[in-house]
């Protein structure tokens, strides 16, 4: 991964990744959130709610989560997400 | 699938909310369904959420491990229901709907072959006049979202049969599902306490004495209520649950049942909860 921006690129860099995913959990549950807490763990989405990750992944980034990849441990904390989304992107 | 184990072939009347979901359950756990609704466009709506919802359920290790999921069939047409060897009707919570239905599916599948509807509160007698063998005919209460709900309300009319009781339960073992048997009246067990509840929680919001969060935020944190009523009020779908507060109300006549204003506008304005996108809570985009 090289540190390019997205307006050299098009392609969203890991900060923006991140920056976004907070944004979007935080307008959803009206908490702050940091990129490392725990999303279940702390009560602060639901099981239900994880599809809707899942689905905001896919339709933003282009990417498929399937297969081994569909477990709740990829979605528990905005780092591990991002680190989902670019391992998926780059592969 | 050992030999000794009986093979399931289930078909599934109606994929709304309950009707994809029960599908996915059954498919995750390698049951292959036929499912029937009225047109292709609905059903072209079905197959995606029944998609999503396998998919969701695997995300949350719901499903057994090394199980293929089962084939899915979606058709208009009740005549592929002729080789079910168990049939759930999950069409909209009106009687005359359900009779005909299972009046329709009844003469396809032929005696023997287990006539189960997901009312949420019509009693499962009542819909009996509608068969022509209503030992054949049972309740199931799957709840909203079946592959995390592990127990199954199985509701036991007078007239149901052992041997359709006894298929049932064979099912559900096959769904990975505890059946919890209860007789037959208006709501049976879960609806009778449930839905005044979330009627009641409604009309607190409507009174002004706290938001729709503090509402859940207190049954989550207090009452140790997994979801809190409005959250469920949004699962389940404010159409249906006003339909099957009304037929409470209208069997009961308990003042409690009747729907409350609040709810009334929210299905007047198209506000159905996730399956529209938007309830009591925001979701963005229409889910399930
Ligand atoms: N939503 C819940 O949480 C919940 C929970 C338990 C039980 N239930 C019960 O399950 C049943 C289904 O509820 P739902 O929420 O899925 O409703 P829904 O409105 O989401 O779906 C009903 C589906 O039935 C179809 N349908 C109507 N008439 C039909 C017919 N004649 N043939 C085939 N399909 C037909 C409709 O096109 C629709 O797709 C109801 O009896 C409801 O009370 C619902």
């Amino acid at each position: 991964m090289t540190e390019q921006t997205t307006a050299e690129t098009g392609v969203p860099t890991p900060a923006e990744i991140e920056s976004h995913l907070l944004e979007f959990l935080e307008a959803r549950t009206k908490s702050a959130v940091s990129p490392d807490l725990d999303l279940f763990a702390s009560g602060l989405v639901s099981s239900m709610f994880a599809m809707e990750l899942v689905v905001l992944l896919e339709q933003r980034y282009g990417v498929a989560v399937v297969g081994g990849d569909l477990k709740l441990d990829n979605f528990r904390t905005v780092q591990r997400i991002t680190e989902l989304v670019l391992r998926l992107r780059d592969a | 699938m050992p030999m000794d184990e009986p093979q399931h072939r289930l078909t599934v009347v109606g994929g709304g909310v309950m009707g994809s979901s029960i599908a996915a359950l059954a498919l995750g756990h390698g049951v292959p369904v036929t499912l029937v609704d009225l047109t292709e466009d609905v059903l072209r709506v079905t197959r995606e959420n029944v998609d999503r919802q396998l998919r969701h359920a695997q995300l949350l290790g719901a499903l057994p491990e090394g199980c293929a999921p089962a084939e899915l069939v979606t058709t208009t047409s009740p005549a592929a229901a002729a080789e079910a060897t168990a049939v759930i009707e999950a069409v909209v919570e009106f009687s005359g709907t359900k009779a005909k239905v299972l009046a329709e599916f009844a003469a396809l599948t032929g005696p023997g072959v287990p006539l189960i509807t997901n009312t949420s509160g019509i009693p499962v007698d009542e819909l009996a006049e509608a068969v022509p063998h209503p030992e054949d005919l049972v309740g199931t209460h799957f709840m909203n979202p079946p592959f995390l709900i592990k127990a199954v309300e199985v509701i036991r009319g007078p007239r149901t049969g052992e041997r359709t009781l006894a298929r049932v339960g064979s099912l559900l073992t096959a769904l990975g599902r505890t059946a919890i048997e209860v007789r037959d009246a208006p709501g049976f067990v879960t609806s009778r306490l449930l839905h005044p509840m979330i009627n009641d929680a409604a009309r607190v919001v409507e009174a002004g004495t706290a938001t729709v969060e503090a509402v859940d935020e207190l049954m989550r944190k207090c009452l140790g209520h997994p979801t809190g009523p409005l959250a469920t009020a949004d699962l389940i779908g404010i159409d249906n649950l006003v339909d099957s507060l009304n037929i409470l109300f209208e069997r009961t006549q308990d003042p409690g049942c009747r729907p409350c204003e609040l709810l009334l506008e929210k299905v007047r304005s198209g506000d159905l909860g996730r399956k529209s996108g938007r309830g009591f809570y925001d979701y963005g985009k229409a889910s399930m």
